[in-house]
């Protein structure tokens, strides 16, 4: 990989005030992300894992230390500025879809590339090619209300992907799906991560999750506890780790 | 983006028709009310000014002290000089005589018995060289059988007063009475016709007769109880009135005469005046009410509408809507539900004003016992002031309650986005 890393993290740490002075969520981070990696920070809850991706996703700035993501540092960015970025390289995946109501499937995701006022051919093409991707295209009409909970991160999947953001940001994607939902969305990202060369950081402390992941950022109480990069073979084999 | 906004709001019926129904139907009816009120006021004005105030009127200021009692001992003794000078100087109104008595009215029978009798109230109108007048009281219209007077023994009955003393027209009643100089007078007179106004307190017991009939009835040749002046544009204007009476007070009344001549705008004399100062706060407090429980009802709706559009805000966040855009879109919607309910409402209201304008209602009924001089049937009265009393809240009050409400998208943290949607 000669281009240059997605993600820079020099000596990160994020104070919360709390009561009795202030509590540290994140120390001493020191990260470098590259270009179409599938990777992601691993550890129990409380370890800091959304702290760490909020950062980088710039909804959020470091107490001390530097960020750089696609070249930009996020801790010098104002709102619009941090939108900006948003809008332009990053897509986001919750753990609870967060689909919009209203809305059908197709205006989900169209949604980003309204906010990039991109032509509505286009729009349209960009739409149903994601859609197609993530095998959702012949529900393009449908309401969220009337799709299953693994439809529904398919489409914020394809929300997330569809203006092929430099850099998709995941947190807990599969928290509230089975274990066969949770495998075919980890698979289409994995195609997408191959097929379009986009990176993907994922926040999970879940092992169908991390037997996916090529890179296991393991976060304990804020710090970096482990980073291990594992070997295709590891990965197809599906081995769990065991990180806690 | 326009499209994308719009279909959000037309799906989210809770974003959009709720909304939309409070302000139309506020809006409905601040304009409706506002066409009643203007209605009620307009005829109140009207009214009294056609058959008991004028515009202005003169009276001496003794008459005016009494005036209750009828007193015709204490009216104007020579009007027509003070009338040619009125005319002269004040050409913008018209000006006319009237006398106001009160006498017994006798019914006799074939062989001059009295077959009934009864008090009646009087009202002597210059009907034979002032054509103004006879428009003015709506008299061809009144009239529900007979003609108007054309000679100086004819005199017109109000309909309920001639069925109570069982007349028909043509038949003869007697005024008896008094004179202005306190001997008896009594005359002869044939029935011409009879009048319905709608006015309760003229139609129970009143008669019209010539200026010339009472004159001589009372022995007041050339004088009268009162001069009315008209504004020739028909609308009473106030300021107008107050320094016309002013300046004529100042000429003419004297502290020592209390035959001296005295002018009063309408809305000094009776208690139109108190009406109409009643009716100015009536609707101040009604817009204000309307304009508050408007903006708190939609302020509400619309943090309600924020609350549910929670999520819908934070993932335009996250994705890298700017703050400033997604508030202006905000804002935006509210005006185009501000704009839509208020003229919705608008027409609503006005539609509704315009059909009690020309349909009209009668609660004479209602009004049984009443002197007060006042139409027993209700018009209201549609103007553009009433379109717009309800327009500016009903567009306002929605732009209100979004703008404070919608300020929360400016305190949401971006730093909390991933924990919010992750709820
Ligand atoms: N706004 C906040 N104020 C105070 N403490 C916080 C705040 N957000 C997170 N924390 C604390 O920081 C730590 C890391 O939180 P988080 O990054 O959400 O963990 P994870 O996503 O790994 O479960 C937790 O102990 C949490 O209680
Ligand atoms: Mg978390």
């Amino acid at each position: 990989m000669t281009a240059e890393p997605v993600i820079v993290i020099n000596g990160v740490s994020r104070l919360y005030p709390v009561s009795s002075g202030s509590f540290a969520a994140l120390s001493d981070i020191e990260l470098t992300i590259a270009a179409g990696e599938f990777s992601g920070l691993v550890g129990p809850s409380g370890s800091g894992k959304t702290t760490l991706l909020n950062l980088i996703g710039s909804l959020d700035a470091p107490t001390s230390g530097e960020i750089i993501v696609l070249g930009q540092k996020v801790q010098e960015l104002d709102a619009r500025g941090a939108a900006r970025l948003r809008r332009d390289q990053l897509g986001f995946i919750f753990q609870t879809y967060n689909l919009l109501p209203v809305y059908t499937v197709f205006e989900n995701v169209e949604f980003p590339l309204l906010l990039l006022q991109m032509e509505r051919q286009k729009r349209r093409d960009a739409v149903m090619d994601i859609l197609e991707r993530v095998g959702l295209a012949d529900r393009a009409g449908s309401r969220p209300a009337q799709l299953s909970g693994g439809e529904c991160q398919r489409v914020a999947i394809a929300r997330a992907m569809v203006k092929h953001p430099s850099l998709v940001l995941a947190d807990e994607p599969t928290a509230n799906l089975d274990a066969d939902n949770s495998h075919r969305i980890l698979q289409t990202m994995l195609t997408l991560n191959r097929d379009l060369g986009t990176t993907f950081l994922f926040a999970t402390h879940d092992d169908k999750v991390i037997q996916y992941l090529r890179r296991v950022i393991v976060l304990f109480d804020g710090r970096i506890a482990q980073d291990e990069v594992r070997d295709e073979t590891a990965v197809s084999a599906g081995t769990p780790g065991g990180y806690f | 983006m326009i499209r994308f906004l719009m279909l959000g709001l037309l799906r989210d019926r809770s974003r959009s028709l709720f909304p939309l129904l409070t302000v139309a139907a506020g809006v409905a009816i601040t304009v409706f009310m506002f066409c009643f009120m203007s209605g009620i006021k307009g005829d109140a004005i009207r009214d009294s000014a056609a058959f008991q105030t004028g515009h202005v009127r003169i009276t001496t200021a003794a008459y005016h002290q009494l005036e209750h009692q009828l007193p015709v001992d204490l009216a104007l003794l020579e009007t027509s000089e003070l009338l040619s000078q009125l005319r002269a100087t004040e050409p913008e109104l018209s000006w006319t005589p009237r006398i106001r008595f009160g006498c017994l009215l006798d019914v006799p029978d074939a062989s001059g018995e009295t077959r009934s009798q009864g008090p009646a109230l009087g009202m002597a109108v210059d009907l034979r060289t002032d054509r103004a007048e006879i428009e003015r009281l709506h008299l061809e219209q009144a009239l529900t059988s007979g003609i108007l007077p054309v000679l100086p023994d004819e005199i017109l009955l109000s309909q309920q007063m001639a069925t109570q003393l069982e007349l028909q027209l043509g038949d003869t009643v007697t005024l008896i009475g008094g004179t202005v100089y306190g001997s008896t007078s009594m005359v002869n007179l044939r029935l011409c016709g009879t009048l319905r106004f709608g006015i309760t307190a003229i139609d129970r017991g009143g008669f019209l007769v010539d200026l010339a009939t009472a004159r001589s009835f009372l022995d007041l040749e050339g004088g009268a109880t009162e001069i009315l002046g008209y504004f020739r544009s028909d609308f009473y204007d106030m300021n107008q009135a107050d320094l016309l009476a002013t300046d004529f007070n100042n000429r003419f009344q004297d502290e020592q005469e209390e035959f001296a001549p005295l002018m009063l705008p309408l809305h000094r004399q009776s208690s139109l005046g108190e009406l109409l100062e009643l009716w100015g706060y009536f609707s101040t407090i009604l817009i204000a009410i309307f304009v508050f429980v408007m903006s708190i009802v939609l302020w509400n709706s619309g943090l309600m509408g924020s609350l549910r559009r929670y999520g819908e805000i934070g993932i335009r966040l996250a994705f890298g809507e700017n703050k400033h855009h997604l508030y202006r879109t905000l804002l935006y919607e509210s005006v185009l539900i501000g704009l839509t309910g208020s003229l919705i409402g608008g027409a609503i209201g006005l539609t509704l004003g315009a059909w009690l304008q020309y349909q009209g209602l009668d609660y004479g009924f209602a009004f049984k016992n009443t002197s007060m001089i006042m139409s027993s049937v209700i018009r209201a009265q549609v103007s553009p002031a009433a379109f717009f009393i309800g327009f500016v809240p009903g567009l306002l009050s929605p732009l209100l309650g979004t703008l404070i409400s919608g300020l929360a998208v400016y305190r949401r943290q971006t730093a909390q986005l991933f924990k919010e949607l992750e709820v």
